[in-house]
């Protein structure tokens, strides 16, 4: 199937990817950079409909374990200053982030 | 005794394989001053060249190994080759990192890589594309680009690298080197930078099969913080490596024989697999007709994992913020998050889900004993092709993921591959791919190591005249 460039726009808002106004409103002819791009993807995954999966369960893990258990005991974990060191702002010993409720 | 000692001193030391290394410092033939010397002079001269580093350790201790940059390295940037951790300096060890420590390796540098891994040039490095050392207008493949391309210039003892779809054997193929992806399970993944997280495994780039033998002992074994990590440590049994392969099963997938195969690359593969007959071993033609549908298969469920793993980089606890992403980043992570989306979940990620048990059941039904073909082990090419230009297919990300058709079957079934030299087309290096029964990296080991004694592959390295 193909991807319209309004779909990009929806699909790129979900996963909260900021795409420079050049990505979105490239000139005509170009226009859609990735729309053109991931309908070419999307259009060859299209052949999956050709296979005949009744029946077949679904493989989400080839690992083969499954409910591994640990022992529930503490043990050692970063400190809170290593744990802060790469964040780009911080204040009082916690990470700084927007707002989530209005004022 | 003597003889061999001589040998080893006339040789370069940054020639030596890992096991002629260890042999030579047990020996104090040379010092780890002297080894880590040599390494960081021939770094210095090479890599503005190669640009197969990211970052150099002036160590003058320890085994000298070069680490993808998607592995955590304590108190050493690491940046996975996206300007998102442009300044990322990891508070701890990677799980593999801490147990090569323990064998007195140590990091000499981390290496170039596709951003986070994504893609099969090396070229969607933030920091610019590594060379092919066997042609610098080539790409050295990719993602663990920096990884193959150090140990074909012979800038390290060995490298590792990680592979989700091919990322490990597929450059090694390109430069010529040893490439192993362990069985999914094999080696813990903790500290490494998850793309796919029911993909991706870390394992060695090296000189030689006995080495990344070796590589793997040390970093496989159970891990607390990674529940899909089996608890056996890998072992291969006394012998095992030199065992021949006389009477083993080798099967020849039809599939591994089509779309886009070069036909230079499959007369080198077509040779190497009389080669293997001519050793004893039996050839058996196989089918694995899912196969077909294994880049479709991939391009939904590896984008899905992406774009739920890549949700963590939020600019708030580490990294820099969302608009630093490639363009293959983007891609993906729009990809998944379409797939994943209301509406088109079944037709794409469960369905995709479905056709990798096809495909596992194929691989099942090659080697099983009782209903199948009874295979020891699938072998064909790494890649369809040689090195291609810098730059030639940048702009056709459908056109790069085409590289990895014979690969990444190998990462949905979760098994073990091995690419090892077989020789040359116009000049650059092919791969032979060898495919193993899940948790059998011994046997793919074993079939390696007779082919590349059998032959003189090993022996044959870049000129670096530049």
């Amino acid at each position: 199937m193909k991807l319209t460039k309004d779909q990009v726009k929806k699909v790129a808002r979900l996963a909260n990817l900021p795409l420079t106004s050049d990505e979105e409103d490239l000139p005509e002819g170009e226009a859609g950079k990735y729309s053109e791009q991931l309908s070419r993807v999307l259009e060859y995954i299209d052949q999956l409909n050709q296979v005949d999966t009744t029946g077949v369960e679904p493989t989400f893990n080839v690992s083969g374990e499954s409910n591994i258990m640990r022992e529930d005991t503490t043990v050692a974990s970063l400190s809170q200053e290593e744990a802060l060191s790469n964040a780009p702002q911080k204040k009082e010993g916690m990470f700084v982030t927007k707002g989530v409720f209005e004022e | 005794m003597q003889n061999s000692k001589l040998q080893v001193k006339n040789q370069n030391l940054t020639g030596l394989t890992l096991i002629e290394t260890l042999r030579g410092l047990k020996e104090k033939i040379f010092s780890e001053e002297e080894l880590n010397k040599a390494y960081l002079n021939k770094i210095a001269k090479l890599n503005p060249k190669l640009n197969a580093f990211l970052k150099i350790e002036k160590n003058s201790r320890g085994i000298p190994a070069a680490i993808k940059d998607c592995i955590l390295t304590k108190g050493i940037k690491t940046t996975a080759g996206s300007k998102i951790l442009s300044n990322f300096v990891p508070p701890y060890n990677a799980t593999v990192i801490e147990k090569l420590l323990e064998q007195k390796v140590n990091v000499i540098g981390k290496t170039n890589c596709d951003e986070f891994t994504m893609g099969s040039s090396g070229e969607n490095s933030a920091y610019g594309p590594t060379k092919n050392p066997w042609d610098l207008n080539k790409v050295p493949g990719g993602s663990s680009s920096g990884s193959a391309a150090a140990v074909a210039a012979d800038l390290c003892t060995f490298a590792l690298g990680t592979d989700t779809g091919g990322s490990i054997r597929q450059p090694a193929s390109l430069c010529g080197v040893v490439g192993l992806r362990p069985s999914y399970g094999r080696v813990s993944r903790y500290g490494t930078i998850a793309m796919a997280s029911s993909f991706d495994q870390i394992g060695p780039l090296t000189k030689s099969v006995e080495d990344a033998a070796l590589v793997l002992e040390w970093i496989s074994g159970g891990d607390n913080y990674d529940s899909n990590c089996r608890k056996e440590k890998f072992t291969m049994q006394p012998g095992k490596l030199r065992g021949g392969i006389k009477g083993l099963k080798v099967g020849v997938p039809k599939e591994f024989f089509s779309q886009g195969l070069e036909g230079g690359v499959e007369k080198i593969i077509r040779d190497a697999i009389k080669k293997l007959e001519e050793m004893g071993a039996e050839i058996i033609e196989v089918s694995l007709p899912s196969c077909e549908y294994a880049m479709a298969a991939y391009y939904i469920l590896v984008p899905s994992e992406i774009s739920s793993n890549y949700a963590r980089y939020d600019g708030i606890r580490f990294g820099n913020t969302r608009e630093n992403f490639g363009d293959e980043v983007k891609r993906r992570i729009m990809l998944g998050t379409f797939a994943l989306s209301t509406g088109y979940y079944d037709d794409y990620f469960a369905k995709a889900a479905r056709v990798r048990t096809l495909i596992r059941q194929d691989f099942q039904k090659a080697f099983g004993p009782s209903t199948g073909s009874g295979c020891d082990v699938i072998v064909g090419p790494v890649s369809p092709t040689t090195a291609w230009n810098l730059g030639e297919k940048v702009i056709d990300p459908l056109a790069m993921y085409m590289a990895d058709i014979y690969t990444v079957p190998g990462n949905l079934a979760g098994i073990p591959g091995l690419s090892v030299p077989c020789g040359f087309s116009k000049g650059l290096p092919v791969g032979l791919q060898i495919l193993g029964k899940q948790w059998d990296e011994e046997t793919i080991l074993q079939v390696g190591y007779a082919y590349e004694q059998a032959t003189s592959r090993r022996k044959e390295k870049p000129k670096l005249s530049f």
